[in-house]
């Protein structure tokens, strides 16, 4: 597992140390949907997709509904099936998990934290028992004392103290962000080494999203856990990843480091997104009352996605589709005028 | 104010309970000019869409009146009865829910819809109805064929749009909106925002928009009203409350949005959650949570003190100031 399977991109420095494959790495990763029944059309949630999450990385995956963020979430958490590409875990690929152990194995080190807090606990039974539950499946070896002792201790580290009495609880009897720290605690006790969080405060209250999005650096800074945050909200994207990866139509349109894509935006549509963002600290910059929503992508031809809407757009936007090129170092972008191809590359 | 349009005096609801009533609105005041803009900003369980409810006549049990005035356009509405209120409703005023889906008729044809609200106030012919329709169509953006569309034909944006369209039917002097716009995705938000204001520099109708995010509105409103557990914290003009927000809480809001411009700074939220509507602590409900909270703001509750254009209730901007600590 600690094999060195880098070096695609042949730029490393020679003499570098083993570096450690990625925790999570996703090549091509292609998912259709057959819809219409009679006329077979296919729905393209997402297309070729390149992600890749390091050790005690924040990645913030951006996107509108329809983006196909949610389906990339869904592809990593194993609950749907690759049409194509690959997702490797640690540089093993995930279609190798062959038994149930393997995938529990992967499901216990790679949890999911859902966006609905109100719906993702079950109503009939105390924080203790799901805490116990998750705790017997996915950690086996540990005996009653000590499964009592790691719930506390996740409790605890999410900040719902006393834990004690925080396991003797209903979810009716806790708040939405409570709750939402109770989904993150179970998470933790997996011992994880990536949780994929799908818009985990976006049903919660202003007072308490920012709660919830220190809770996550800390558990970057001190569990050394990575996190996909999955959001269609680009400032607390900003404000708690390392790196951010915009989606569009089911494409990656841009990706870099945080500070870096949020000032000096290339892709037209991440700036458009930026633009948008309700901020009293700034005039206004969207004046136009445009018809503004992303398209389903159904059946696509070649041609850039965004072309329909894109101020920039040129012929060569409707016949070839822009591939992601570096814009500066880290920093990506597909968008034929804003980062056009070098010749012969 | 003798031109208002709209003044709601000391407007109470109580939701009854087995237990004690919880108290979602307590002594609301405000008046609304016309063509006004009013935002009314809290979080969940503040009572801010129940207000809004009260104000439009809609409430249903176990919510009930249990004091005040809405008095719009001369009449009292809390004291109409149901057929009264049935002539003015759409005509005067008009409602756009937060999600279109459930307020449409999901069976119907948006068409079908308008001719209904429309026939449900005068004799009309089809060709009325027909020419009316495509009006105010035209008005939102949205091309007349999806008149013969069903709700779910349409995108999100676009239902929000024909709940708007619908609004407009009668050219009514007030709408009032709950987070009509939350269910969208920020670029198709910030578009509907855009229009709703155009419209209203168009059409001449007050808002009352009510919504959890301070920030979608500081752009749009003329007044920004803040809500606390039932009762305004602070209401003043929109630039004002951003430039120099004057309670604790409103403070506190403002702080909690991260910024995509400027500095990455660390912020804290705050502290706690809303207190229980059927359970206040005596004093001011914000004290438990409050970074500035004294003595006196456990003991009684603060009044809404008026600080030149801006009203604020704490205890800090009050007349003896924040003079016990």
């Amino acid at each position: 597992m600690t094999e060195v399977t880098g070096g695609f991109g042949g730029d490393a420095p020679a003499a570098a140390a083993p570096v450690p494959p990625p925790v999570l790495e996703t090549r091509g990763l292609t998912r259709h949907f057959r819809i219409g029944g009679m006329r077979g059309r296919t729905l393209h949630a997402v297309d070729a997709v390149d992600l890749r999450l390091d050790e005690r990385e924040i990645v913030a995956l951006v996107g509108e509904s329809g983006s196909g963020k949610s389906t990339v979430a869904r592809l990593l958490a194993m609950v749907y099936q690759p049409t194509s590409g690959t997702i490797l875990f640690r540089g093993r690929p995930l279609a190798e998990l062959r038994s149930r152990r393997e995938v529990l194995s992967y499901r216990g080190q790679v949890p999911m934290v859902f966006q609905d807090p109100f719906s993702s606990l079950n109503p009939a039974h105390t924080i203790d028992y799901v805490m116990t539950r998750g705790l017997k499946l996915h950690q086996p070896a540990l005996g009653r004392g000590e499964r009592e002792a790691e719930a506390e201790r996740v409790l605890e580290t999410v900040g719902l103290v006393p834990a004690r009495q925080t396991l003797a609880k209903y979810p009716h009897e806790m708040s939405g962000g409570q709750r939402q720290r109770v989904s993150f605690a179970q998470a933790l006790s997996y011992r994880p080494k990536l949780i994929l969080a799908d818009e985990p405060v976006s049903m919660l209250d202003v007072s308490i999203r920012v709660g919830l999005l220190n809770l996550m650096a800390r558990l970057r800074d001190e569990e050394g856990v990575s996190l996909l945050y999955i959001t269609h909200d680009i400032a607390s994207a900003r404000y708690v990843s390392d790196r951010v990866v915009v989606m569009y139509a089911g494409h990656i349109v841009e990706s870099g480091p945080s500070e870096e894509v949020l000032h000096g935006p290339v892709h037209p549509y991440t700036q458009l997104l930026l633009s948008a963002v309700p901020d009293p600290r700034v005039p206004i910059s969207i004046t136009s009352a445009e018809i503004a929503e992303p398209p389903r992508v159904i059946e696509p031809g070649q041609g850039c996605r965004f072309r329909s809407r894109c101020p920039l757009a040129v012929e060569m936007c409707a016949q070839v589709t822009p591939q992601l090129r570096t814009s500066s170092p880290g920093h990506q972008a597909a968008c034929h005028v804003t980062v056009p191809q070098e010749p012969g590359s | 104010m003798a031109d208002a349009i709209l003044d709601v005096r000391d407007l109470s609801v109580d939701y009854l309970t087995r237990g004690r009533p919880a108290k979602a609105v307590e002594e609301v005041s405000l008046e609304l000019r016309p063509g006004e803009f009013l935002g009314i900003v809290g979080e969940s369980g503040c009572g801010k869409s129940t207000l809004l409810f009260a104000i439009a006549q809609l409430l249903s049990p176990p919510a009930q009146i249990t004091g005040g005035e809405v008095i719009f356009k001369g009449a009292n509405m809390v004291q109409l009865g149901e057929k009264a209120l049935r002539a003015i409703r759409w005509r005067d005023y008009s409602v756009v829910m937060q999600s279109a889906m459930n307020a449409l008729n999901p069976v119907k044809t948006i068409g079908a819809q308008f001719a209904d609200a429309m026939r449900a106030h005068q004799k009309i012919s089809k060709a009325a109805v027909l020419e009316r329709s495509r009006e105010v169509f035209a008005l939102v953006g949205i091309d007349a064929v999806h008149l013969r569309s069903f709700p779910h034909q349409l995108s999100g944006g676009m239902r929000q749009r024909a709940m708007i369209a619908m609004a407009l039917l009668f050219s009514p002097d007030l709408i009032v909106m709950d987070e009509p716009t939350s269910a969208l995705d920020v670029v198709a938000q910030r578009a509907l925002m855009v229009q709703i204001k155009e419209l209203q520099r168009e059409l001449g109708f007050a808002i009352i928009f009510v919504t959890h995010d301070m920030s979608l509105v500081s752009h749009f409103s003329d007044r920004l009203a803040v809500m606390y557990a039932g009762r305004f914290a602070e209401l003043g003009p929109t630039q004002e409350v951003f430039a120099s927000p004057m309670h604790p809480y409103t403070i506190g809001l403002f702080d909690a949005f991260p910024s995509v411009h400027g500095p990455k700074v660390h912020i804290g939220g705050i502290p706690g959650a809303p207190p229980d509507l059927a359970a206040l602590p005596g004093g001011c409900s914000f004290a438990p949570r409050c970074p500035k909270a004294m003595a006196a703001c456990t003991g009684r509750e603060p009044e809404f003190y008026q600080v030149a254009e801006r009203r604020v209730r704490c205890f800090l901007h009050g007349p003896e100031g924040g003079s016990d600590d």
